[in-house]
């Protein structure tokens, strides 16, 4: 049994949350929540070009570090301890790793590397009801993390994937005021826009959404555990009836239920980045697990974050509100958790519903 | 990090499994499938020394007490292996997992002559003395004493009072008992770790019937007691440190056994929601998918916790593993008895017995108590794990 994280990898966990830590502060954050962009560029730029993490889960025929989602979920758990704002999810997760698994060559050659060195950011709309005439697509108007940062979209139906670059005739971007101000989303509607095909769409499809599930899963554990972490410290410090609001068996129940999630989560994230490595047979089963169970993990941590820390947890100023934002658009984002347990439900029952 | 066993633990897997279905197709067909605790006694103890014979009864002790010396992955894959064939819960599974190991670890080498044998070849079933009716979660708070006395020219234990949910007493041959050993000692302080003999006459064993009518627990009443001065392990004292050591191997390698038999009620559950249309039912589908999930969480934490290298650290997968099966299992008796209806609800046994999921039902609500209760479990989470202050002791 083997099932523990080895030296290297305790190694790339702890040199993801020592730069998260040092760098993602809240100050950068709340300033990048205010730019016109939503990240904070400089950060971003630090993190592919010195951190040299960006390319850890892509093939190293494919510019990539070859490593596993196993050492990418532990960068997205450091990321999203701190609610890092950055394009993380969109440009790495998903549309770097849909473009390497089935890209054209030439898209390889000419993507990958930019997104990995942050030179490009990328944003990934997924919707069923696109239609393709051709390679002509009309559709989508959902709702894109960093839609209005991107330079490029990698656009995916159930059975198509195709490139679109930011500008093209036909394709309409606006950018929303979003409640998580950490990673804003923007309107992307297609109108009889010109996609460059990838070369395997069912691969880079597949890839994509494994990928997104465990990263977003990973970022929501970090989360989590920062929540659960941060409402501690503050347990040890706030003293009410002349003991530290701590020592209060209420307090310390809740803070004990949201330790038996979070250990669950981490387990999820672990066997769904494991399973995906080693092409599992309970692959699929898992990333559905991980994505919904870290998701109302977060939620769950971050709404007690706020009711543990009282007032102060319901100000601007506090960074509670960062993580409970962060956790409800996890939730939502690529597939909710209703969404994610009907899969599991039609797995172990043989059916569909 | 890995998912999964090597190949030579999966050969290992492919031994074990092969030798118990091969028995539960054979000689021991009809204990099959069993799942209410005290159902066959006699069969299920001459399955133990089925198991001692084939050497598969303590695999994890060393071979010169009749084990294999197996490696923890290996004792996990004949725990897995075990449920999945179906075969039902061992009956010495206090001689095996907590006995044994207890004299294996503080033992003298003559105790271990005098009782590892027999427990190996499933001859001395052992149950376990540690509540009392004002000892509960307190557990330290015992009040059974146990004096030296002079009987017939030998030193002699004696010992009065009274244990309570001594699981399948009244099917054992021995008991371990925690015993206030120093006269006027408080909590854990005092307490000493004997090994008694149930066939005497200052012991007797009372069933208590539970809520579905069965009755593995008892009560077990010392009236002047007696046992051997040498039947008392490690040191006068000694007791609190031993009972605490023995519930550490109690977490460990049978949890994956467990899992699988939650795995068949699971996919019971889900057999029958298929059948009766349940399973069209989005919520119900809903609640399928926790329970899947719950149970698949549960199996990778618990491999988390075993390839710890340090067994003996206690790490937040391992202080929650409790609060989590237990919490889950009782949440898996609910689903059953929705996915049933009132087919559920009444049973055609003659007696009050139940199937297996209805029994799920009921008997979950114990599992969110024995063994620490849940509210117990979230005391140690937060003041063990994270460091929380402590409960003021009155």
């Amino acid at each position: 049994m083997e099932f523990a994280l080895t030296d290297e990898q305790q190694m790339i966990a702890e040199t993801a949350r020592a730069f998260f830590s040092e760098n993602a502060t809240s100050e950068r954050t709340r300033k990048a929540m205010a730019s016109a962009t939503g990240f904070d560029a400089d950060l971003w730029q630090a993190f592919c070009t010195e951190l040299g993490l960006s390319g850890i889960a892509i093939p190293e025929h494919a510019g990539g570090a070859g490593l596993g989602l196993i050492e990418l979920a532990l960068v997205a758990e450091a990321a999203g301890a701190q609610v890092a704002a950055l394009p993380m999810l969109g440009s790495l997760a998903l549309c770097a790793q849909a473009i390497a698994a089935g890209g054209t060559d030439a898209q390889k050659a000419e993507l990958v590397p930019a997104l990995l060195s942050g030179e490009m950011i990328a944003a990934y709309v997924h919707d069923a009801a696109i239609t393709a005439d051709g390679n002509v697509l009309t559709g989508g108007d959902g709702f894109v993390a960093h839609g209005a940062a991107a330079q490029a979209f990698v656009v995916t139906s159930n059975t198509g994937a195709w490139l679109v670059r930011a500008g093209a005739p036909g394709l309409t971007v606006t950018a929303q005021t979003t409640m998580d101000q950490t990673r804003p989303l923007a309107r992307v509607a297609l109108d009889g826009v010109n996609g460059e095909p990838l070369a395997e769409a069912a691969a880079a499809i597949a890839r994509a959404h494994a990928c997104g599930f465990i990263v977003v899963a990973a970022e929501a554990l970090g989360g989590a555990q920062a929540a659960l972490d941060r409402t501690v410290a503050y347990s040890n410090e706030r003293v009410q009836f002349g003991r530290a609001i701590g020592s209060f068996q209420a307090y310390k129940h809740r803070l004990a239920d949201l330790v038996v999630e979070i250990e669950q989560a981490r387990s999820a994230v672990w066997w769904a980045a494991c399973a995906a490595d080693e092409g599992s047979d309970d692959a699929q089963l898992a990333i559905h697990a991980a994505k919904s169970f870290a998701a109302d993990t977060f939620f769950l941590c971050a709404g007690n974050m706020i009711q543990l820390h009282g007032g102060i947890g319901f100000t601007w100023e506090h960074d509670t509100h960062l993580y409970f934002k962060r956790a409800r658009a996890i939730q939502t984002a690529l597939g909710n958790g209703s969404w994610h347990r009907e899969q599991v439900a039609a797995l172990i029952l043989g059916d569909a519903a | 990090m890995k998912l999964g066993f090597s190949p030579a633990e999966e050969q290992f897997r492919a031994e074990c499994a092969d030798w118990l279905k091969g028995q539960m197709a054979g000689e021991f067909k009809d204990i099959k499938g069993i799942t209410k605790l005290t159902a066959m006694p006699e069969r299920r103890k001459e399955w133990e020394q089925q198991l001692a014979a084939h050497r598969w009864s303590c695999i994890g002790w060393p071979e010169q007490w009749g084990g294999r010396n197996a490696t923890l992955a290996q004792q996990v894959i004949f725990a897995e292996e075990y449920a999945r064939a179906g075969i039902p819960g061992r009956i010495n599974h206090i001689g095996i997992e907590l006995a044994g190991p207890t004299i294996l670890t503080f033992g003298t080498d003559e105790q271990k002559s005098r009782f590892l044998p027999d427990i190996a070849a499933g001859k001395t079933i052992f149950c376990q003395g540690f509540s009392e009716p004002g000892a509960g979660s307190d557990l330290a708070s015992v009040r059974t004493k146990g004096r030296i006395e002079q009987v017939n020219g030998q030193d002699e234990w004696v010992v009065n009072g009274q244990k309570i949910w001594t699981s399948l007493a009244h099917i054992s041959d021995w008991i371990f008992v925690v015993t206030r050993t120093e006269e006027g000692s408080q909590g854990p302080k005092g307490l000493s770790f004997l090994m008694m003999s149930l066939d005497q006459p200052g012991i007797e064993v009372r069933g208590i019937k539970q809520i579905n009518g069965d009755a593995e627990f008892n009560e077990t009443f010392f009236t002047d007691a007696q046992c051997p001065a040498d039947s008392l392990i490690g040191a006068p004292g000694d007791g609190w440190k031993i009972a605490m050591g023995l519930l550490a191997f109690e977490r460990g390698v049978s949890t994956l056994g467990q899992q699988m038999g939650f795995r068949n009620e699971l996919d019971e559950i889900i057999a029958a929601a298929k059948v009766n249309g349940a399973a069209n039912d989005l919520l119900i589908r809903q609640r399928l998918a926790k329970a899947e999930i719950g149970l698949r969480l549960m199996r990778y934490g618990a491999l988390r916790m075993l390839s710890n290298s340090d067994l003996s650290k206690i790490d937040g997968a391992a202080l929650t593993y409790k609060i989590q099966w237990a919490t889950w299992r009782r949440d898996l008796g609910e689903l059953a008895m929705d996915v049933l209806g009132q087919a559920g609800e009444v049973t055609d046994a003659a007696e009050y017995e139940w199937d297996t999921l209805p029994n799920l039902f009921l008997f979950s609500r114990s599992d969110t108590i024995y063994g620490g209760t849940n509210q117990i479990q979230r005391n140690l989470i937060a003041e063990r794990g994270l460091g929380l202050p402590r409960e003021p002791r009155g």
